[in-house]
């Protein structure tokens, strides 16, 4: 089987300072990580691998330092990466880069089973992957838990996803796109072997024409970008014990916390 | 002149914070408040290359650079100085010495289960009446026929009590002093080797420091490491490569302590303002993040010579005695920013401040640091 799974590199949440003076952030001097919940992505398709056979595929698409994620992926024990990277995507957003890695998806000739992160700290959108299922026209299964059962000969795979109040179980016919949630297995470390050999090891680039894209049509725009406002000081509740839990189940209600 | 990282040493660096913030960090307290020895956080640090980090691949290593290892090391003991002692012993007072001086049957019987982590090495110099003074070593090593027989004791030595495999320094002819010292190869199990006094201690409580008593230890002859009377030559380059682990040691400590106390002065609010906007913690905070980077810059150029092949014995003197007098100071500090909660165990500083001490101490004191500077500036 082979194993497609998206991942990015994003600026280190903790570390960014939030500005007021436009829409941009103040991203100088602040370090990439790979988003979190790919960890999780790339742990995923190495285990169902190690179940199931097959190979394992990354891709990402971003500016020449994403290709540290790709290596710390290939450190981990993927067999292939591939990096899209061209400079009309830059500041594009989430539909072109769901169908750039769609596109790439179908250039390396499919896959079996798509995994992406629930979403990608930052931007904290969700899109990618649901898009891409949709530019490839395949079943999507977000916010996956548990993938109960997946197999080759049947096409098929059961999942458990994740729903406000408790979970679903569903089926799907592979091919098919999952996004997945934290925890939902332990991502192994690079092995410092692993490391070494990644660190010099060709990545192969796809630029916009290799994928067979046209023009870049930019739908959607950052406007402003600002802090959440500040946390508003607790009231303090003075009476006797009665008149106090009345007043406070009194709040609660009103600010519909029940 | 490049101060960046370069791909692999950012790699390198990722992975081992990672590691230590997830794997290291969660148990640290707890290993210093119970002493116990970290054995599955050392198993799994040598499933990852941790425990060789420059050592051959082909003896089990991951073949990294020291700079690389002095990057693991600082990211190790940013958390756990008993730790990153554990890892520094393996890899450079026991897997450096194989390699720079073993044969290649050595290597392959003893180096490669020490650089995979599959076993664990320690480093038996240090004796009752022979520490700075380390040509006064007592152990002796009798040759008798294909074999060699030791008797002797070794005190402090780390990882003694999980080591699988000990280098033992033992003398084997009196009466030419340094120039009559030997290595040799001593495993567990070798009938007359024990471990003996378990050490409590000020701080690194969980590194297994203890005694290590030899009688009538009868080893085989190829067990020797190098040629007879090279010991102390091999102890002294092993020093030198060791200076820098621990001098990477001293920064990771310094900037454990560092960081919680930054944390803490824009937390801790008195007179109605964090303590952080009052200069005289800024200035305490400004001088801990000043001499941390000045001890790293130190460290890595000597991790940097040694890499290069250049003579590094002065500059890893200097990073290792002004990198642990950094950490002595900064740790200092750190508790002084708590305040009142910086001397409770509730928080991490006190453990920092203990841990730091012995960066002053092992693997050569500040003072036979500054002797080798100045024999070194001097000649």
């Amino acid at each position: 089987m082979r194993f497609v799974g998206l991942i990015k590199q994003i600026y280190d949440p903790a570390e960014i300072k939030p500005s007021t003076q436009g829409p941009d952030l103040k991203l100088d001097g602040v370090p990439k990580i790979l988003n979190p919940f790919d960890e999780f992505v790339i742990e995923e398709c190495l285990q169902w691998k190690e179940k199931l056979g097959g190979e394992v595929v990354i891709i990402t698409m971003g500016d020449d330092n994403a290709q540290e994620v790709l290596r710390t992926a290939l450190a981990m024990g993927v067999d292939q990466v591939y990096h899209i990277m061209d400079l009309a995507f830059k500041g594009c957003d989430t539909l072109v880069t769901a169908e750039a890695l769609a596109r790439a998806i179908e250039k390396i000739g499919g896959a079996d089973l798509i995994v992406a992160g629930k979403l990608a700290l930052g931007g904290d959108t969700a899109h990618i992957g649901p898009q891409v299922a949709a530019f490839l026209d395949i079943p999507l299964i977000s916010y996956v838990s548990k993938v109960k059962e997946l197999s080759d000969s049947d096409k098929k795979i059961v999942a458990e996803r994740l729903l406000e109040g408790g979970k679903e179980i569903v089926s799907a016919s592979l091919p098919c796109l999952i996004t997945v949630v934290k925890d939902i297995n332990k991502p192994r470390y690079p092995s410092l072997i692993g490391l070494r050999k990644a660190a010099k090891v060709p990545i192969p680039v796809f630029s916009k024409a290799d994928l067979g894209m046209g023009d870049i049509v930019i739908n959607e725009a950052m406007v402003k970008v600002s802090p959440p406002p500040p946390r508003q000081a607790g009231e303090i509740l003075t009476g006797s014990t009665e008149e106090t839990i009345s007043k406070l189940i009194e709040n609660l209600f009103s600010q519909k916390v029940f | 002149m490049d101060f960046l990282l370069n791909e692999e040493e950012r790699m390198m660096q990722e992975m081992a914070k990672n590691f230590a913030e997830k794997e290291v960090k969660p148990v640290a307290a707890k290993l210093d408040e119970t002493g116990e020895f970290p054995v599955e956080l050392v198993k799994k640090m040598g499933e990852l290359g941790l425990m060789g980090v420059n050592i051959p691949e082909e003896y089990g290593g991951a073949a990294l650079s020291y700079v690389c290892y002095a990057i693991a090391i600082e990211e190790i003991a940013r958390y756990c100085g008993s730790t990153s002692v554990i890892m520094s012993v393996n890899n450079s007072l026991v897997c450096a010495p194989l390699v720079k001086f073993g044969t290649e049957d050595q290597k392959r019987e003893f180096l490669t289960p020490l650089a995979s982590g599959k076993k664990l090495g320690c480093f038996g110099l240090t004796e009752p009446n022979a520490g700075s003074d380390a040509g006064g070593i007592q152990t002796t090593a009798v040759k008798d026929g294909d074999q060699y027989i030791l008797n002797g004791s070794k005190i402090f030595i780390t990882n003694a009590t999980h080591a699988d495999t000990a280098l033992i320094f033992a003398s084997t002819d009196r009466s030419l002093k340094h120039k009559g010292i030997s290595c040799f190869i001593v495993e567990k199990g070798t009938p007359g080797f024990s471990v003996g006094k378990v050490e409590h201690k000020l701080g690194i409580n969980a590194s297994g420091t203890a005694e290590l008593v030899l009688q009538d230890v009868r080893i085989p002859a190829s067990n020797l490491l190098g040629k007879e009377g090279e010991g102390f030559k091999i102890a002294m380059y092993t020093l030198d490569c060791g200076r820098i682990g621990i001098a990477a040691q001293a920064v990771g400590i310094a900037r454990g302590a560092y960081e919680e106390a930054l944390k803490f002065a824009k937390e801790r609010v008195q007179f109605g303002k964090a303590i952080a906007e009052f200069q005289a913690i800024q200035w305490m905070l400004a001088d801990m993040a000043t001499e941390i980077d000045a001890a790293r810059l130190l460290t890595r150029r000597a991790a940097f010579l040694k890499d290069a092949g250049q003579p590094f014995t002065k500059e890893s003197a200097m990073s290792k005695v002004y990198s642990s007098e950094v950490a002595m100071r900064v740790t200092t500090k750190a508790i002084q920013i708590h305040g009142g909660y910086g001397y409770s165990k509730e928080y991490p500083v006190e453990r920092f401040f203990r841990d730091a001490k012995i960066t002053e101490i092992y693997e050569g004191t500040s003072e036979i640091q500054r002797l080798v500077i100045a024999s070194n500036i001097l000649r």
